[in-house]
């Protein structure tokens, strides 16, 4: 090889063959971390606490009489990124416009949270629930019935 | 009768009994002490602090699907881990680990067999327990098992002879090959004062022959993904595993035996002290593992033949002056 093509790492080295000194400070940090507690959270048993903005499975809100607030206009239908809401909207006449069906699908879902900023009726929120596991893709299709209670069975 | 078959029955279940679980606990304390040293907790599900763990591992060995590549040499293949073990199981055998003592009017000596040769069949049965290691990695026909295979052997020629060496100087302080004799002279000082330097060298090339981190060359795991274990499962890999960690309970009693004054200590009885010294010793290498990340493999080969080597040589004929003058 030509001595041009020698990249040279680096020269003269002060510290050259100088290895106890830093393998002893190594193993003096290490044991200090030995008798200190660990920063591992255990998760199942210990929990970390959710900012006040966190955002998970969605809830469909309820008004003072018990109803639906949501009035089917389908703003939050049309605002998701990725078309996880799908609303059947039923009218009657004399009564107040409502969804038939409203359906989430968790699977699709982002978690952006921009149905809830595009509700006029704040109808959906999202909740702080971020631990949920099911056996079939079917059961991430959250109905009516099931977004009015979301959270209650697990709750805290 | 009972002298010959009865009593050395009874002492070798029990020594093998206690041996293994104290390795197989070995295990636990590595991982969780390594755990700790990274500010983890290690295994903390199965039992009290992961306590079952290692009994939990080893179900789970038991059911694994056995695996035997197309390409491997099959004989050699299954052969490799018995290989391992049982040679790493022999080396028990020959440990003082404490005083004999004497229970109902007969002398029992704390160890299986006192050959005067105790220390070159250690170190013999040790180096033939590695051609499990070596041949398991070739036997494998897997690059990564080859590459590992080849770096063991690398690995046991040349950390083989410091070890020697340093031996070398503790047998010529001693006067003796036989272990139980070498901690018998070691009633009133210890050999890590009378030799320091046997000691390091000692014990640098120990962990190196134990292929453990930072010299851990046959299985580095981020170039050869496991080495030489790399196409072994189930209870094959268990074995190996066991082997593993049966020679580092054999080093640390080794170390114990040749520099740490064996089982002499005040007030507690000698087979405590025994055991308390090599739990410290395997410490020291979980510690140390913890600590230095692997050697590059140049680096390895020359730390041991340009300077352990010099060293252990320098030190036996140091070691040889200071007899013939003062001894
Ligand atoms: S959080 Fe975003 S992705 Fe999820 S349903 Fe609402 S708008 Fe769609
Ligand atoms: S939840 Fe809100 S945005 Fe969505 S359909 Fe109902 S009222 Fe409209």
């Amino acid at each position: 090889m030509d001595k041009s093509e020698i990249i040279v790492v680096s020269r003269g080295r002060g510290e050259k063959g100088n290895y106890v000194k830093p393998f002893l400070k190594g193993l003096q940090y290490t044991l200090g971390n030995f008798f200190k507690k660990p920063i591992t959270v255990q998760y199942p048993d210990q929990k970390t606490a959710r900012s006040a903005r966190w955002r998970g499975l969605h809830r469909l809100n309820l008004d003072e009489k018990g109803e639906l607030k949501c009035v089917a206009c389908g703003l939050c239908a049309a605002v998701c990124p990725s078309q996880a809401i799908t609303i059947i909207a039923c009218e009657e006449a004399g009564d107040t416009r409502r969804p038939e069906s409203f359906e989430v699908n968790e699977l699709r879902c982002v978690f952006c949270g921009f149905c809830q900023e595009a509700c006029p009726k704040g109808a959906i929120s999202l909740t702080k629930l971020y631990e949920y596991v099911d056996y079939s893709r079917e059961d991430f299709l959250f109905d009516i019935a099931r977004l009015k209670t979301t959270g209650e069975k697990w709750n805290s | 009768m009972n002298d010959l078959i009865i009593i050395p029955i009874i002492k070798l279940l029990v020594i093998f009994g206690v041996c293994m679980l104290f390795i197989t606990y070995t295990t636990w304390l590595e991982r969780k002490a390594l755990g700790h040293f990274q500010l983890r907790y290690g295994p903390m599900r199965v039992g009290y602090h992961g306590l079952l763990q290692p009994i939990a591992d080893g179900i789970k060995n038991f059911f694994k699907e056995e695996v035997v590549p197309d390409n491997a040499d099959r004989a050699v293949f299954l052969l490799a881990p018995v290989i391992s073990i049982s040679l790493a199981v022999m080396l028990l055998a020959v440990i003082p680990f404490g005083d004999s003592f004497t229970l109902f009017g007969k002398r029992i000596d704390l160890y299986l067999a006192n050959p005067s040769i105790g220390i070159l069949f250690i170190l013999g049965f040790a180096t033939i327990g590695s051609y499990g290691t070596i041949l398991g990695g070739w036997s494998s026909g897997n690059k990564y098992g080859y590459m590992g295979g080849l770096r063991a052997s690398a690995m046991i020629i040349s950390y083989e002879l410091s070890m020697a060496f340093a031996v070398v100087s503790i047998i010529m302080v001693t006067g003796s090959f036989s272990l139980v004799d070498m901690v018998a002279a070691q009633h009133h000082m210890w050999n890590i004062v009378r030799e320091p330097v046997a000691f390091l060298v000692f014990l640098i090339s120990g962990i190196a022959e134990l292929n453990r981190t930072p010299f851990d060359m046959p299985e580095a795991e981020s170039e050869l993904c496991c080495g030489y274990n790399i196409e072994y499962s189930s209870m094959k890999f268990s074995l190996f595993f066991l082997a593993e960690y049966t020679h580092l309970f054999v080093f640390a009693s080794l170390v114990t035996t040749l520099f740490l004054g064996g089982w002499h200590g005040p007030i507690l009885p000698g087979v405590v002290w025994f055991f308390v010294k090599t739990f410290i010793v395997i410490f020291l290498c979980i510690w140390i593992r913890a600590t230095i990340p692997r050697l590059r493999y140049d680096k390895v080969m020359k730390l041991e033949w340009k300077f352990l080597l010099p060293v252990a040589l320098a030190n036996v004929i140091a070691t040889g002056v200071v007899l013939t003058l003062f001894g």
